[in-house]
């Protein structure tokens, strides 16, 4: 048997709330293959997000089992480089220093962390930002630092949990193509929630649709595109096709948006 | 900012000190006010001169005091905070008894610190330390259970540990709480201060206006509240300008994204 870089197996979250209990997780198996960009979609609500705090060791699941390459990490920490919606950079550090932060607190050496990090802000054209504090960067800016600092920790895996959520549209397509073509010099092994059937299509090797809740993987969609990709993906036909067989899968059947969960 | 601006900023309440000094000064000589009842401005700094070798060795004893004090409170006010903070249930069970021993007029103390511990100075730093520590305190912890949920999640989810999360989070973000509370620390240390000299001992401002006070001598009184006013915001000054190096940063009212 071939490791994969995550293995989940059955896993099962249930929240005991006041004196019932709310069933999140049903029962959701999938992994993600050494190099492989998988992307999850699901309702709101249907525990993208549960399911990322049990990969990062916040939560225990109920039931199942967490692999990475193989090992038995279930309810371990520090185990993946993590990107959150909202940006989440110490107002007290400048981008340089969060990204070290970020690094030593991974087990980076201080020296290694700050050449790496110095090296690739020059790379992508954000060294002039190295010493600016976070809150004087605008909302992409900051999160390309925050998407850097994921994509410089020494784990494995990156689980990026709707990185792009907050962005305007613009903004958002600008990150879509600056993180691919980043991604794609460089492939790791990428967890990645969104809203955006389009922007899972550009992205992913593989799309995980999640059923509403209790959520379990309700199917599973090879993305066929060659790589290197660009946005002119937009224009083919099998992407449209592929767009609204997804969106089809999320259609409700009490008439409520499939996404949002609202009317 | 500009130096001209913030010059600007002085003019407006140093003239209306000026104008009021003057009509003091004014009132004084026209009602013809005995000067152990209300000496004039002038009459003040006339003294002052006068006396300045005096009221700078009883200076320095008070400024020994408070800053000894000041250092020994916010230490001690530090510790408590880390402490209720990191030990788990400790603030819960603590911090309640912690606020209603801010009930106890620390003026009473002073009293009863003199019977325990005499005349000496140990007596002075204790009530100090008892004035100095909670407002250091409640502000280190109030600042430490502000950090940002956001952050905290981020910081569990790269694999933090308490520690890490407690050196690079939750302290630096509790830094602007912390001046504050060492803002009011220190004027309440000076007060002290200047209560504990005039309670026993002999030496220091809170002495040398007890002694004036005994002696009708107004004037000296008024210039060892004038020193003592300036040490003030002195103190509060250099508090300032260390919270200004040390913050450089600035929060956005609204958050970025
Ligand atoms: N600690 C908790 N205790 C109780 N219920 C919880 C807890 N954490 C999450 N939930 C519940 O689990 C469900 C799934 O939440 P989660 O945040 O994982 O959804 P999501 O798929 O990420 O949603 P979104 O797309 O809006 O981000 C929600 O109904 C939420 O109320
Ligand atoms: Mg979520």
């Amino acid at each position: 048997m071939t490791d994969f870089a995550l293995e989940i197996t059955g896993i099962g979250k249930t929240f005991s709330e006041g004196r019932g209990a709310k069933r999140v997780l049903g029962d959701v198996s999938f992994h993600v293959k050494e190099g492989e960009f998988v992307s999850i979609i699901g309702p709101s609500g249907s525990g993208k997000s549960t399911l990322f705090h049990l990969i990062g060791g916040l939560e225990r699941p109920t039931s199942g089992e967490i692999r990475m390459d193989g090992r038995l990490v279930t309810g371990e920490r520090g185990r993946i480089a993590y990107m959150p919606q909202s940006a989440s950079l110490l107002p007290w550090l400048t981008v340089r220093a969060n990204i070290v932060m970020a690094l030593t607190i991974a087990g980076l050496d201080r020296h290694e962390a700050e050449s790496q990090t110095s090296e690739w802000l020059a790379r992508v054209g954000l060294a002039g930002e190295a010493d600016a504090y976070p809150d004087t960067l605008s909302g992409g800016m900051q999160q390309r630092v925050s998407f850097l600092r994921a994509l410089l920790s020494p784990q494995r895996l990156m689980c990026l949990d709707e990185p792009f959520g907050a962005l305007d549209a613009l903004t958002r397509l600008h990150m879509q193509t600056w993180l691919l073509s980043l991604w794609e010099a460089d492939r790791r092994s990428v967890l990645f929630v969104t809203h955006s059937i389009e922007e899972a299509l550009l992205l992913s090797d593989r799309i995980l649709v999640l059923s509403p809740s209790p959520a379990c993987v309700a199917r599973e969609i090879e993305v066929p595109f060659a790589r290197p990709r660009s946005e002119s993906l937009w224009t083919d036909p099998l992407f449209n096709e592929l767009k609204l067989e997804i969106y089809d899968m999320l259609k409700p059947t009490d008439g409520r948006s499939p996404l949002t969960g609202k009317r | 900012m500009g130096n001209s601006r913030s010059f600007r900023k002085i003019i407006p309440p140093a003239a209306c000190l000026l104008g009021f000094l003057a009509l003091w000064q004014a009132a004084v000589s026209l009602f013809a006010i005995e000067a152990w009842i209300l000496p004039s401005p002038l009459a003040i700094f006339q003294e002052m001169a006068a006396e300045w070798p005096r009221l700078m060795g009883h200076a320095a004893a008070t400024v020994r005091l408070t800053l000894l004090g000041f250092a020994a409170g916010t230490a001690a006010g530090l510790g408590l905070a880390a402490l209720l903070h990191l030990i788990p249930g400790a603030r819960a069970g603590l911090y309640p008894l912690l606020v209603l021993t801010q009930n106890v007029p620390v003026i009473v103390l002073g009293d009863l610190l003199v019977i325990w511990f005499g005349f000496g100075v140990l007596p002075k730093l204790i009530l100090l330390i008892l004035v100095c520590f909670f407002p250091v305190s409640v502000s280190m912890l109030s600042g430490l259970q502000q950090a940002d949920p956001k952050l905290i999640h981020y910081m569990r989810m790269i694999g933090a540990d308490k520690r890490q999360l407690f050196w690079k989070l939750e302290l630096p973000g509790a830094l602007s709480h912390l001046f504050s509370g060492l803002k009011i620390a220190a004027s309440y240390c000076v007060i002290g201060a200047i209560y504990a000299e005039a309670l026993g001992s002999n030496e220091g401002l809170g002495f040398y206006i007890r002694l004036s006070s005994n002696g009708w001598e107004t004037s000296r009184v008024f210039a060892g509240i004038l020193i003592i006013v300036l040490f003030s915001l002195l103190l509060f000054g250099v508090i300032a300008l260390i919270e200004r190096y040390s913050i450089r940063w600035k929060v956005r009212k609204e958050g970025g994204v």
